[in-house]
């Protein structure tokens, strides 16, 4: 077994609104190496989007560690860079090429003319090239979040970390992203980890599928996915995940988005 | 059952494309474009208020109470062609100038403050709340004990009329930067000045522009005003001065001509200025409409 490139141990994290102390995610383990799509999929309220922004250095946890490359994380870092569900991520007063250029530039990765160029060769992995000049609030949200993910890829960081990327997009526009996403990753084999409330979601992006349960999140289960939603013996692997999430009932109330 | 009845009432079809329909575009006709035009159509209103002026004026015919408008236009002529108003103009704007960039430089420090530490907001809120209401013209008669007859004192009003305004809504405008944003600027490694530079400013400058805008009429208002009170003990003054002036001279025409002077001037830096910023920055973005 090789090491890992993310070490998650017995995380445990909190955080405060107005009147109480929420316990998000309880001892939390999991391990993600390199090229690999993890996703982290669990109900509403399974802190799994708190684990995700933990990962991302935004939240230390109180108890536990998380190491990427060994490394202990304390801060956010261009080694691990966010893409976010909302699609005001992107800075609106700079151009999709401008918005690319930006996290070189910022994080000064690359400047100048090599960052131009490897913007644009982003931009086109993702189809944009057309759009390269606009300025976001002229792009429909699917190619807002195209840009977002260019700009995450760009950065080429060890991990790409994902926070329900696609959920405020139509059910169309999710599906084609969703195999733009596997294509991408056929092409560079980027590690990324992925988080989604949707389990159809999970087994078609993930080869690795952590699953939580709610309040506080806790490690159900960890599976592997081939992609197609298929156990060998007739059965599904999306009816198994949801039989371990929600019990062994009619999957009537299956998440379908 | 009931399938198969609904079927039999309500056949399928597929019907062919009609393409001879009458327009499908039309240009809009020569005097529906000029009437969309909303230059064209304010111009209009303003004529028709100059002819309605000139001839109620002609009505009172009392040139020292009312001037008709065609000699409140050759008073105002007559004061540009002989250096008057463009003088006094010159003065006003260069102690507007100098009050309105101070004041921004001491709001840019008390917003930094506040951004900066939570004591720092506390005092940003409690300071604009207790003095945002005071006139700046109140403050005249205390800058003139502190300051003396002179542009210290004007500078001191106008500093009080741009601070708080330009201050509190450059707050409010990067305390509404969203989460996401934030997040976005840190993960990328921005933090201190660059961070504020890079993120917060361009994310928040809708609301600091109009803090801009705000402060810019404030401080235009707060000086004329400033000048008429006491103007008249400067040797030379700004237009507020020259209104008052001719006020006392009974030269009623020349006392609009200098109000006239004021509009343009205060709309010249609405509509040229801020207009042309807002056009490049907000509304390209798509942050405003």
């Amino acid at each position: 077994m090789p090491e890992p490139l993310l070490d998650v141990r017995g995380v445990t994290l909190q955080y405060r609104t107005k009147d109480r102390l929420v316990t998000a995610t309880y001892r939390v383990s999991f391990r993600v190496f390199q090229s690999d799509r993890f996703v982290i999929l669990g109900p509403s309220g399974c802190g799994k989007s708190t684990l995700l922004k933990s990962v991302g250095g935004y939240l230390d946890p109180v108890e536990g560690e998380i190491r990427l490359g060994g490394e202990v994380i304390r801060k956010p870092g261009p080694d691990r860079v966010m893409v976010f569900q909302e699609f005001d991520q992107l800075l609106p007063w700079k151009t999709v090429k401008e918005n690319v250029m930006f996290a070189l530039t910022a994080s000064r990765r690359l400047s100048g003319k090599a960052a131009e160029d490897r913007a644009m060769q982003y931009i086109e992995k993702v189809n944009l090239a057309s759009f390269a000049n606009s300025l976001p609030h002229t792009l429909s949200g699917g190619m807002k979040q195209r840009v977002a993910i260019a700009r995450g890829m760009a950065m080429e960081p060890a991990i790409l970390l994902m926070d329900e990327p696609f959920a405020a997009l139509d059910a169309l526009t999710r599906t084609k992203m969703q195999e733009e996403l596997l294509q991408l990753w056929q092409d560079t084999r980027f590690t990324v980890l992925f988080v989604t409330h949707s389990i159809p979601e999970a087994v078609r992006i993930g080869n690795r599928i952590l699953l939580l349960s709610p309040h506080p999140g806790q490690v159900k289960a960890e599976l592997n996915s081939t992609g197609r939603d298929d156990l060998g013996n007739g059965a599904k692997l999306s009816q198994r995940i949801h039989d371990l999430l929600f019990g062994a009932t009619q999957p009537e109330n299956v998440h379908h988005d | 059952m009931t399938d198969q009845r609904a079927q039999a009432e309500r056949p399928e079809f597929v019907s062919e494309l009609q393409t001879d329909f009458g327009v499908v575009e039309k240009p809009l006709t020569t005097w529906e474009k000029v009437y969309n035009n909303p230059t064209v159509r304010k111009t209009a209103l303003l004529a028709a208020l100059a002819i309605l002026w000139e001839l109620y004026a002609r009505k009172v015919d009392n040139p020292l109470l009312f001037p008709t408008f065609s000699a409140t236009v050759a008073a105002l002529w007559q004061g540009i062609a002989s250096g008057v108003i463009p003088q006094r103009t010159f003065f006003s704007m260069k102690v507007l100038l100098q009050g309105y960039f101070a004041g921004l430089v001491l709001a840019g420090m008390l917003t930094a403050l506040a951004t900066a530490t939570r004591i720092g907001t506390d005092l940003l809120e409690t300071l604009s709340s207790m003095l945002n209401p005071l006139p700046a013209i109140a403050l005249l008669p205390l800058a003139v004990l502190w300051f003396g007859l002179g542009n210290g004192s004007l500078i001191f009003v106008l500093i009080h009329a741009v601070l708080w305004a330009v201050a509190l809504n450059t707050h409010a405008g990067f305390r509404s930067v969203s989460q996401t944003l934030r997040m976005v600027g840190r993960n990328y490694g921005l933090s201190g000045p660059r961070y504020v530079g890079l993120i917060l400013i361009p994310a928040a400058f809708p609301q600091i522009l109009t803090g801009l805008k705000i402060g810019w009429a404030f401080a235009w208002r707060t000086l004329i005003a400033a000048e008429l009170v006491f103007g008249v003990s400067q040797g030379s003054g700004g237009l507020g001065w020259y209104i008052f002036e001719n006020k006392n001279l009974l030269e009623t025409a020349n006392v609009f001509g200098g109000l006239f002077t004021v509009i343009l001037i205060g709309l010249a830096v609405d509509n040229l200025i801020f207009r042309n910023i807002e056009r490049k920055t907000v509304n390209k973005w798509g942050m405003q409409t």
